[in-house]
C-alpha cells in the first residue's frame, strides 16, 4: 500500500527528478572518493559540503511548498522545524563526544562545565542514542507544529495573521536558544562535533556518505510529499487553498487537513535541518532568525511554489547563487540581490519558474486540460 | 404559522424557531419561523437585505443565531456545530456566487463533493471504486459536463459553474439542499433546464432555493415564502402571496 | 588613625565656630595668613582651622586652593592662583594682574591634607548657600563619618532653612544610629529619621546596625526597615509602569503608521521598519548638516529633522507604493514578501551609504538629564518621546476624523469599491495612505534616533513587535494600536522583574500567539459580513 501511495500517478517530471538524486547520491560520492585529484571529473570535498548543504535547503524548501504551494499557509517560521531537528541531532553530536571535549568530562558538555552546570539536564537525556535522537529529529518538529498548528487552525486563523504568528514562533524560539540557562549552548550553539554512528564526521568517506544520505532523504521527502498532493487528500489540501469555507460546506474539516500537512512538513523539516548540522558542524539559534524563514519562501517562489520540484530547484539555484555572489567581489551586493529576487519574482514571476514554463509549455499544446496546482492569486 | 405546531419537531427535516440575529446592532434576522418537510421543494423569495443568505448561513453553521431554535431531522440543534459538521449531517448548500474549485478539473470537484467519510486518513489513501466512478460519471451526465470532465473548472462559463456545483451538490447526496440563486447569469435555455433538474432531484430531497427570478419560481411551482427584514412575511403558492398587498407593497412601492 | 584624627580636626572645628562668634572675623585671618607664610606644616594646619573658624567669605576658596596647591604665600600676601591661571587676592577676593613677588606655594604633607578634607566637609556644612550646604549634609550622610558629629550638631544649631535642617538632621541620625555610646532615645529617634527619609540609602544605614544594639532599637530597626522596603517595591512598581509607559509609548509610534497601512490597505508592509530606520538617519544627516553649518542651531536639529524625516520616509514609502505594492493588491502574501525584499534592498542601501556600524545622534539640551518625582527617576528624553507619541496619535487621529483625506481614507477602507464608484481616486488614496503611513514611521525614527542605536538594523528590532501591536490591537482601529501598544509595553516591564528580559519577552509573545487563537482579528476587530470578503 505504502509503494502504491508512493508512487500513485507517477509522471515525467518526478521520475527525472528521482533520476537526477539517485544519480548524484552515487556519483557524487564516488567521483569524491574514487578519482584522484586530478582528474577532470574529481568533486573536490569542499563541492561535496556544499552541495550536502543545498540538497538539506533544497529538502526544507519541498516542506514548505507542501504547506505553502498546496494548502496556502504561508509559514514564516519553517526554519524553526529545521532549526528544531538540527538541534535534536546536534545534541545527539555533542554526547558523542565524550571525554575528547576540552574540559574532558564524560558527560557535560564543555559549555555546561564551563557554565558549572552539575548535571545534565533532564532533556539531553537518551541522546547518546542514535534512534531515539532520529525518533526526536521528526518528534520535536512535529510536536510544536501539531500544538501550535491545532490552536491556530481550530480558531481559523489565516492568511497574513497566520503568517505574522508563525514569524513570532521562531523569533521567540532565537530568544530562547539565545539563553545560556536554555541548555543549548547559548549564543554559540552546539559546534566541535567528533563522531557520528561511530565515524569521524570530519572524514572524507563521511561526509560522502552524508552526501548520499542527503540525496536518498530529499527522494523520500519528495516522493512522500509528492504522494499526499496526488491523493484526494491533496485535492482536499488544494480545495482549502482555493476556497476555503467551500470545502468546509462540503463536510471536509478543514483544520484537521491543514494539522496533518502542516505536522508532516515540519517533520520533513527537522530531517533537512538535522542532515544540515553534521555537514556544517555546527548548530546555533541564529537558524531561528526570521530572516532565515523568509529566506525559504523566495526560494520555494523563485522555483514556483505549488511545483515540489520547483522548490527544491529553486532552494539550490538561490542558494548557488548566494554563494557566488557572497565569495567574491559582488559581496556587498547580495543583499540587493536578494531583495530585488523577492520583488521581481512577485511581481513578473508569481509562478517561479518553474511554473512558468510549464504554463509555456502547455500553451504550446493543449490548453487547460491538466489538473495544475497552479498557486492561487490571494490565500 | 409563527406557533410552533405540537409534533413538528419530530416530522419536519428542517424547523427553524424564533430565529434572531444582529450584526454590530444591524438586526439581520428577527424572530424568524420556518419548517421544511421531508422531500419538500420551497422557494424563498425577499428584497435585498430580507435576511435569506444569513438564513442560509445559519441553518449551514456559518453564522450562530443570538437567539431561536434550529432542528435538523427533530433531533439535531444545528446552532451546536460547525459547517464540516453539518455538511456531513445532510445538508448541501450552492453559494450564490458560484464558488467551484478553479485549479481542479470538474471530475475532481465532483469527487471531493462524492458522499464519502471526510477524514484525513480515508482521503490519504482514497482509491475511487468501480461504483463511485460510475456515480461520478453519472452526475457528469446529469449536469452535461461529461465531455469537459479534464477541464479546470476555472475555464467554465458563469452558467457551467452553477451546474458544476448543482452537480457537487448531487453527489454530496443530502437530505437538504439549500440553493442560492441557481439560474443567475443564465440563459432562458439553461434557467428551464436548471428548474427540470431541481424538480427531478426535489423528488426524493428536501430543497430550499432562494430566488430573484419570479419566472423560474412559477417554473417550479412549489410552495414560496416571502422573507422582509429579516422575518417571514407571507407564505403559500405563488399566486397566493403575489396577490398579498403586503407583498405588493415590499417588492414595489414606499 | 584616621578617627582620632578627624574627631580632633571636628574638635578644634568646633571650638573655632564657637570661638568666631566672639573673636573678630579679621583678626583670626591676619593670624591664619601668617602660619599660612610660615612654611611649617603644624602651622599650615593650625591656619586652615582659623580660617573655617574665622567663617571668611573666601575660606572655601582658599583652603581648596591651598589643598590642589594653587595658593601662594609670602610675608604681607596671600595670593589663590585659580585654575584658569590667573591670581586673586586670598583676602580681598580681588583678581591681580600678576602674583607680587616673592610668595612660595604653601606646601602639603598627608596631615596638612586630612586637614584641608576635615575642612571642607566643615565648611561646605556652613556654606552660606543652602544648597550647598546639603550637598555637604548628603555626603556626611553617605560616609557616616562619626568625627563629624560634633560639626553637624553645630550646624543643625545655626541651621534656618527648613530643607538644610532635614538634611543635616538626616546626617546627625545616620552618624547617631551606628554610636554605641550615644543616648538610647536618640538612637531611637534616629531610626525615625531615617524611616521618613525612607530611599536605598536610609535602608543601608538602618541595616549597617551594629550588633549593641538594644531589642527596642532592633525592633524599630527591623519596623522600619519592613516599612521602607514597602514602599519602595511601590516605588518600584512605579517606576516599572513608568518605564512600560514609555515603551509602549515606542511601540505606539513604531507601530502607528503599520496600523495605518494594513488597517487602511490590508498591506502588511516588511519594510515598515526600515522607514522607522530611514527617519533615525535623517535624524544624523539634518545633526551632521547642523553641525558643519550651524552649531547654534543645534538645540533645533530634532524639529528641523521631524519635516524631513517624514518627507524622507514618507517620498519612499509612495515610491514603494506606486512602484510595486499596487501591482500586488488582493496578494497580501506576495505583498508580505516584496515588501521584505525592498526592506532587505534599504537595508543594505543604508549600510553601504553610512557604513555597518552604529551612528551618533546627539541629544539637544532638553532632552538630556532627569529629575525626581517623589521615588520615581524621570529621564528627559523618555518623558519627550511620551508627549511626542501622545501628539503624533492625537494628530493622526484628528487627520482621519476630521479632514477630507481621513474621511476618503476610511471610506476607501470600508468599501473600496463603493468609495471608487463615488468617485474618489483610490488608487491616489492608497499612495498618500501609504506615504503618510510611511512617514509616521520616520518621525518615530527621529524619537527612537534619541533612545537606541541607529544602525542599519534598527528597523528589524521594531518590526515584529509592531506586528504584534497592531495584530494584538485590531486591524483598521488606531485606540486598538494605542491599548495594543500601552498593554504590551507595560505588561513586558512588569514582567521583566520576575522573569528577566528576554524571557519576559517570550512570555509575551506567547501569550500574543494564544491570544490571536481567541480573537483571529483582534482586541478592537471590526465584525460583520465585510470584514470575511
Amino acid at each position: 500500500m505504502i509503494a502504491r501511495f508512493l508512487l500513485q500517478n507517477m509522471d515525467r517530471r518526478a521520475g527525472i527528478f528521482l533520476a537526477i538524486l539517485l544519480a548524484l547520491a552515487v556519483l557524487v560520492p564516488a567521483a569524491n572518493l574514487l578519482l584522484p585529484a586530478s582528474s577532470p571529473f574529481h568533486v573536490p570535498t569542499s563541492t561535496l559540503a556544499l552541495w550536502g548543504k543545498y540538497l538539506c535547503y533544497a529538502l526544507l524548501a519541498v516542506s514548505l511548498d507542501l504547506v505553502w504551494g498546496y494548502c496556502g499557509i504561508l509559514s514564516l517560521g519553517h526554519g524553526a522545524f529545521f532549526a528544531l531537528g538540527g538541534y535534536a541531532m546536534g545534541l545527539y553530536l555533542m554526547r558523542q563526544i565524550g571525554t575528547r571535549g576540552v574540559y574532558g568530562n564524560p558527560v557535560l558538555p564543555d559549555f555546561m562545565v564551563f557554565l558549572n552546570w552539575q548535571e545534565l539536564p533532564w532533556y539531553w537525556w537518551g541522546f547518546s542514542s542514535f534512534p531515539f535522537a532520529m525518533l526526536m529529529v521528526l518528534l520535536v518538529p512535529g510536536l510544536l507544529a501539531f500544538v501550535f498548528g491545532w490552536f491556530a487552525f481550530r480558531s481559523r486563523v489565516t492568511g497574513v495573521y497566520l503568517s505574522i504568528i508563525t514569524q513570532a514562533l521562531t523569533y521567540a524560539l532565537l530568544l530562547a536558544f539565545f539563553r545560556n540557562d536554555m541548555g543549548f549552548g547559548g549564543n554559540n550553539g552546539l559546534t566541535d562535533f567528533k563522531d557520528i554512528l561511530g565515524f569521524n564526521v570530519q572524514a572524507q568517506a563521511t561526509r560522502a556518505a552524508l552526501f548520499s544520505m542527503t540525496c536518498v532523504m530529499l527522494a523520500a521527502g519528495f516522493l512522500i510529499a509528492r504522494g499526499i498532493v496526488v491523493s484526494k487528500l491533496g485535492k482536499v489540501v488544494i480545495a482549502v487553498r482555493d476556497a476555503e469555507s467551500r470545502t468546509r460546506f462540503l463536510g471536509y474539516r478543514v483544520d484537521r487537513f491543514k494539522l496533518f500537512v502542516f505536522t508532516v512538513s515540519a517533520c520533513m523539516a527537522g530531517v533537512a535541518g538535522a542532515l544540515y548540522v553534521p555537514q556544517v558542524g555546527i548548530i546555533n539559534p541564529s537558524e531561528f532568525a526570521p530572516a532565515n524563514s523568509i529566506e525559504t519562501v523566495i526560494w520555494v517562489a523563485v522555483g514556483g511554489r505549488g511545483t515540489l520540484v520547483g522548490a527544491a530547484l529553486g532552494a539550490v539555484v538561490v542558494n548557488g547563487a548566494k554563494t557566488m555572489f557572497t565569495s567574491g567581489f559582488m559581496a556587498p551586493y547580495w543583499l540587493f540581490a536578494l531583495g530585488g529576487l523577492f520583488v521581481v519574482v512577485t511581481l513578473f514571476l508569481p509562478k517561479g519558474i518553474l511554473g512558468t514554463a510549464e504554463a509555456l509549455w502547455r500553451r504550446r499544446r493543449k490548453p487547460e486540460t491538466m489538473p495544475a496546482a497552479e498557486p492561487a492569486p490571494a490565500e | 404559522m409563527n406557533a410552533p405546531v405540537p409534533g413538528a419537531l419530530t416530522s419536519s427535516l428542517l424547523y427553524l424557531d424564533g430565529v434572531s440575529v444582529s450584526f454590530d446592532g444591524f438586526k439581520a434576522i428577527r424572530g424568524l419561523s420556518l419548517t421544511i418537510e421531508p422531500d419538500e421543494m420551497r422557494a424563498i423569495i425577499g428584497p435585498n437585505g430580507a435576511g435569506k443568505t444569513t438564513m442560509m448561513d445559519i441553518i449551514t453553521g456559518k453564522t450562530k443565531p443570538d437567539v431561536g431554535t434550529v432542528m435538523f431531522g427533530g433531533t439535531v440543534d444545528l446552532t451546536k456545530l460547525d459547517e464540516a459538521a453539518i455538511a456531513n449531517l445532510g445538508i448541501g448548500r450552492k453559494f450564490q456566487k458560484p464558488t467551484v474549485f478553479d485549479s481542479h478539473t470538474i471530475e475532481d470537484n465532483i469527487l471531493l463533493a462524492l458522499k464519502s467519510k471526510r477524514t484525513v486518513g480515508k482521503t490519504l489513501f482514497w482509491k475511487t471504486e468501480e461504483p463511485q466512478q460510475k456515480r461520478i460519471d453519472d452526475i457528469l451526465g446529469i449536469i452535461r459536463l461529461a465531455d469537459r470532465r479534464d477541464r479546470l473548472a476555472g475555464s467554465l462559463s458563469h452558467g457551467q459553474k452553477q451546474w458544476l456545483e448543482i452537480g457537487m451538490l448531487l453527489a454530496q447526496d443530502p437530505k437538504l439542499l439549500l440553493v442560492d440563486e441557481p439560474a443567475a447569469g443564465m440563459t432562458d435555455g439553461e434557467t428551464a433546464q436548471t428548474a427540470v433538474l431541481l424538480k427531478e432531484i426535489a423528488r426524493d430531497h428536501s430543497v430550499i432555493v432562494v430566488e430573484h427570478d419570479m419566472g423560474f419560481i412559477r417554473e417550479l411551482g412549489v410552495k414560496v415564502t416571502v422573507l422582509h427584514e429579516g422575518s417571514v412575511l407571507a407564505e403559500g403558492p405563488l399566486d397566493h402571496v403575489s396577490a398579498n398587498e403586503r407583498v405588493v407593497e415590499v417588492y414595489l412601492g414606499r | 588613625m584616621s578617627f582620632l584624627h578627624r574627631l580632633k580636626h571636628a574638635l578644634v572645628i568646633l571650638v573655632a565656630l564657637v570661638a568666631a562668634s566672639v573673636a573678630s572675623i579679621a583678626q583670626t585671618t591676619d593670624e591664619a595668613f601668617k602660619r599660612l607664610a610660615a612654611d611649617s606644616y603644624s602651622d599650615t594646619s593650625r591656619a586652615i582651622e582659623m580660617l573655617v573658624a574665622s567663617a571668611h567669605p573666601n575660606a572655601a576658596q582658599i583652603v581648596e586652593a591651598l589643598g590642589d596647591g594653587r595658593l601662594l604665600a609670602g610675608p604681607s600676601d596671600v595670593v589663590v592662583k585659580t585654575t584658569a591661571g590667573g591670581f586673586v587676592d586670598a583676602r580681598t577676593g580681588q583678581a591681580l594682574g600678576a602674583a607680587p613677588d616673592g610668595l612660595k606655594p604653601v606646601r602639603l604633607n598627608n596631615a596638612v591634607r586630612r586637614a584641608v578634607q576635615a575642612a571642607l566637609g566643615g565648611l561646605g556644612l556652613l556654606n552660606p548657600d543652602p544648597a550647598k550646604r546639603i550637598a555637604a549634609a548628603e555626603a556626611v550622610f553617605k560616609s557616616r563619618d562619626a568625627g563629624l558629629l560634633p560639626v553637624v550638631e553645630a550646624a543643625i544649631g545655626r541651621e534656618t532653612d527648613p530643607p538644610a535642617l532635614k538634611a543635616l538632621r538626616q546626617a546627625q541620625a545616620a552618624i547617631l544610629i551606628a554610636r554605641p555610646d550615644a543616648q538610647p532615645l536618640d538612637r531611637l529617634a534616629a531610626v525615625e529619621v531615617l524611616y521618613e527619609r525612607g530611599d536605598q540609602d536610609a535602608l543601608a544605614t538602618l541595616r549597617a546596625l551594629p550588633g549593641d544594639a538594644t531589642p527596642a532599637l532592633r525592633e524599630a530597626q527591623a519596623k522600619a526597615i519592613a516599612a521602607i522596603e514597602g514602599r519602595l517595591r511601590l516605588w518600584a512598581i512605579v517606576q516599572n509602569l513608568w518605564y512600560g509607559l514609555s515603551l509602549g509609548s515606542v511601540l505606539l509610534l513604531a507601530a502607528i503608521g503599520l496600523a495605518i497601512t494594513f488597517g487602511v490597505m490590508g498591506v502588511i508592509n516588511m519594510a515598515h521598519g526600515e522607514m522607522v530606520m530611514l527617519g533615525a538617519y535623517t535624524t544624523f544627516v539634518v545633526q551632521e548638516l547642523i553641525r558643519a553649518n550651524a552649531p547654534g542651531l543645534f538645540d533645533w536639529s530634532l524639529a528641523i529633522a521631524l519635516p524631513a524625516a517624514f518627507i524622507v520616509a514618507g517620498a519612499v514609502g509612495i515610491a514603494i507604493e506606486r512602484g510595486v505594492i499596487r501591482f500586488l493588491y488582493g496578494r497580501p502574501l506576495e505583498t508580505l514578501l516584496a515588501t521584505w525584499g525592498i526592506s532587505l534592498i534599504l537595508q543594505q542601501a543604508v549600510r553601504t551609504a553610512f557604513g555597518p556600524t552604529n551612528r551618533e545622534v546627539g541629544a539637544p539640551a532638553f532632552m538630556s538629564g532627569a529629575f525626581e518625582l517623589g521615588g520615581l527617576a524621570i529621564t528627559y528624553n523618555r518623558l519627550w518621546i511620551i508627549v511626542f507619541a501622545a501628539l503624533v496619535f492625537a494628530a493622526l487621529l484628528a487627520i482621519l476624523k476630521l479632514t477630507p483625506m481621513g474621511l476618503q481614507m476610511r471610506a476607501v477602507t470600508q468599501n473600496r469599491r463603493m468609495a471608487s464608484a463615488m468617485g474618489i481616486r483610490t488608487g491616489r488614496i492608497d499612495a498618500l495612505t501609504f506615504g503618510l503611513g510611511s512617514g509616521v514611521a520616520g518621525l518615530a525614527g527621529v524619537a527612537l534616533s534619541q533612545i537606541d542605536n541607529v544602525s542599519p538594523n534598527l528597523g528589524q528590532s521594531y518590526i515584529i513587535d509592531s506586528f504584534m501591536v497592531v495584530v494584538f490591537g485590531g486591524v483598521g482601529n488606531l485606540w486598538g494600536t494605542l491599548v495594543g501598544a500601552m498593554t504590551l509595553g507595560v505588561a513586558n516591564k512588569l514582567l521583566e522583574p520576575y522573569a528577566g528580559a528576554v524571557l519576559g519577552k517570550i512570555a509575551l509573545l506567547v501569550c500574543i500567539i494564544l491570544f490571536i487563537q481567541k480573537r483571529p482579528r483582534g482586541l478592537f476587530a471590526l465584525k460583520g459580513r465585510a470584514v470575511e470578503a
